[in-house]
């Protein structure tokens, strides 16, 4: 039974709620209506809200000047494919994991929690210079192989608690009537699977597109992913409001769309399923 | 209930993640512990030699260590400050009935997606810059004078910037935890007469204590390693005001290319963070066999 509200408590919490809101968001929507100004009315003063001529131009600036379209392109090639081949090596992992436990099987998941912790700057050098040796810096390729690695744990952790939850009786009477490891497979569990599948390739293309330390270390011009990019704004052409706000708009927008689509599945997949 | 052949294959299905995260941890990690124990410049290539243990001893007696252990500290105590208080607040008052619960949500969560080099320039330019800066007119527009964020109080800044990022991921997981809570003994605990904050304290609370303790653990891995943010706002300055161990770690190899150096802080990172690691861990097993 739900408590019984009064409507001025529900309003008085309404007004409260929007404004905290809005101010948390607040960052985020003047960017957006920045990156719709002229630099003049970006730095104008008193500011305007949104009484200000609307233009489009910095948004075609911003290709014009560096090629954005690229860095784009190159933060969803990186962050699809490190998600997709993080895919095809976790779901049998997972999967071995939560149908045929061994004594090892909590060990090994705590393990692979474990190398989660491990700092980036332990690894940073050695990583450099194979790359730098291998001609792997600077290079798509080699970002999708370090960023389908720092995830893998997630990925395989976030499985294994969609894949906990599939009955094992249902895999039983399967092989009861005669089916095959492969049948059963793709049959019986991969239906079944699809949307924990679905969320974790969600959570994790979200945290491949935002990652900032392998992507800013091991990139230059060629390579670079759109955080990258927009670390080249810092100075000077950062004073450049209206522009820096175009880029990052672009930036945001696919993420800030999948990410709301997500916020069951973020939960469960970034507390390793503790909290869901 | 499994076969043996089942068992088989099973372990040829998990077989390539294991190998690919021991290669992963091992290989790089017992290269850098090689590598600090050489005197080795990517500048003077050829002229590696034996150091022994000379690269920690210059390291750990170097200020700039101290001051990046203190900021290092700072910087995840404050964030973990600001986002679990702040997180609870947020999750409390997110539980209430309200119009237009989803849309307050959907505002509460965004920052959580923005890219850290994003945030941190948007913050640094159109907000804090004592020029432009939105705080700046603020400032301004009640008589005050604008304050210079970045190079007068750059730890408070970036610490305000992270905090920023993390506060709805807070707030999201302590808001499940806390839709999870039974209803009937909040009810019950009204009718024998507690108060709202004798049910915040003896129930609430106790409840949160798991989603707590998982908020604390997985944003102190992430926040010790913070890098993007100090790197486009203050490059760790002014001097070393603003660097974290990540970030010298970063300045000595990558930019003064001294990998012995670098190698030494990475191994010295990597120590502080398993301290960390085993700390919260224990925490969280206790918590998650409860």
């Amino acid at each position: 039974m739900a408590r019984a509200v009064s409507t001025r408590h529900k309003t008085i919490v309404t007004i409260l709620a929007w404004s905290i809101g809005f101010l948390i968001f607040f960052p985020i929507l003047w960017t957006v209506l920045t990156s719709f100004k002229t630099e003049a009315e970006a730095v104008a003063s008193p500011p305007s809200f949104l009484n200000f001529s609307w233009t489009l131009e910095n948004y075609t600036e911003v290709q014009s000047r560096s090629n954005y379209a690229r860095h784009f392109y190159n933060s969803v090639v990186i962050s699809v494919g490190s998600t997709l081949l993080g895919l095809l090596i976790a779901i049998p992992a997972a999967w071995s994991m939560a149908f045929v436990p061994t004594r090892r099987t909590k060990d090994i998941l705590m393990w692979m929690l474990s190398t989660k912790m491990l700092p980036p700057v332990g690894v940073l050098i050695p990583i450099y210079l194979i790359f730098r040796d291998t001609g792997l810096l600077d290079s798509v390729p080699g970002l999708v192989v370090v960023l389908t690695l720092i995830n893998l744990p997630i990925i395989v952790w976030m499985l294994y608690t969609y894949f906990k939850e599939i009955p094992g009786e249902i895999l039983e009477a399967a092989r009861m009537d005669g089916a095959t490891l492969w049948s059963e497979i793709i049959h019986v569990l991969t239906p079944m699977a699809v949307p924990g599948i679905a969320s974790t390739l969600l959570l994790n293309i979200i945290l491949a597109w935002n990652e900032a330390f392998w992507t800013l270390n091991l990139t230059a011009a060629n390579a670079a992913p759109l955080t990258a990019f927009i670390a080249s704004y810092s100075s000077p052409e950062g004073l450049f409001y209206a522009k820096l706000s175009a880029a990052s708009t672009m930036a945001i927008a696919p993420i800030l769309i999948m990410g709301w689509f997500s916020q069951k599945q973020l939960v469960r997949g970034l507390t390793f399923g503790a909290v869901k | 209930m499994a076969t043996a052949h089942s068992r088989i294959a099973a372990r040829f299905m998990l077989a390539p993640a294991v190998l690919m995260l021991l290669c992963w941890m091992i290989v790089p990690l017992a290269m850098t512990i090689y590598f600090s124990f050489l005197r080795y410049n990517l500048l003077m290539p050829g002229m590696e030699q034996w150091a022994g243990f000379d690269n920690y001893s210059y390291f750990l007696t170097d200020p700039a260590f101290f001051t990046a252990l203190k900021n290092t500290l700072l910087l995840v105590g404050g964030v973990l400050l600001i986002t679990v208080i702040g997180g609870t607040l947020l999750a409390l008052l997110l539980d209430q009935a309200m119009y237009g619960q989803g849309f307050v949500r959907i505002m509460v969560i965004a920052p959580f997606f923005v890219m850290p080099t994003v945030s941190a320039l948007v913050w640094k330019n159109m907000f804090m810059n004592p020029v432009n800066g939105l705080f700046a007119y603020m400032a301004k527009a009640v008589g005050l004078q604008p304050f210079d964020f970045l190079s007068q109080a750059p730890l408070a800044s970036i610490i305000l910037i992270v905090a920023w990022q993390w506060l709805p991921f807070a707030a999201l997981i302590l808001l499940t935890a806390m839709q999870s809570l039974d209803r009937e003994q909040m009810e019950a605990a009204e009718m024998d007469g507690a108060g709202t904050f004798s049910r915040f304290i003896y129930i609430v609370v106790p409840h949160l204590t798991r989603a707590v303790t998982v908020v604390i653990l997985i944003q102190t891995i992430f926040l010790l390693s913070v890098f993007a943010e100090i790197l486009v706002t203050t490059n760790g300055g002014p001097g070393n005001a603003s660097t974290n161990i990540t970030y010298l770690v970063y300045a000595q190899s990558l930019l003064q290319f001294d990998v012995g150096g670098g190698s030494a802080g990475g191994i010295v990172a990597v120590i502080l963070a398993n301290i960390v690691a085993i700390f919260l861990m224990r925490m969280i097993g206790k918590n998650l066999e409860a």
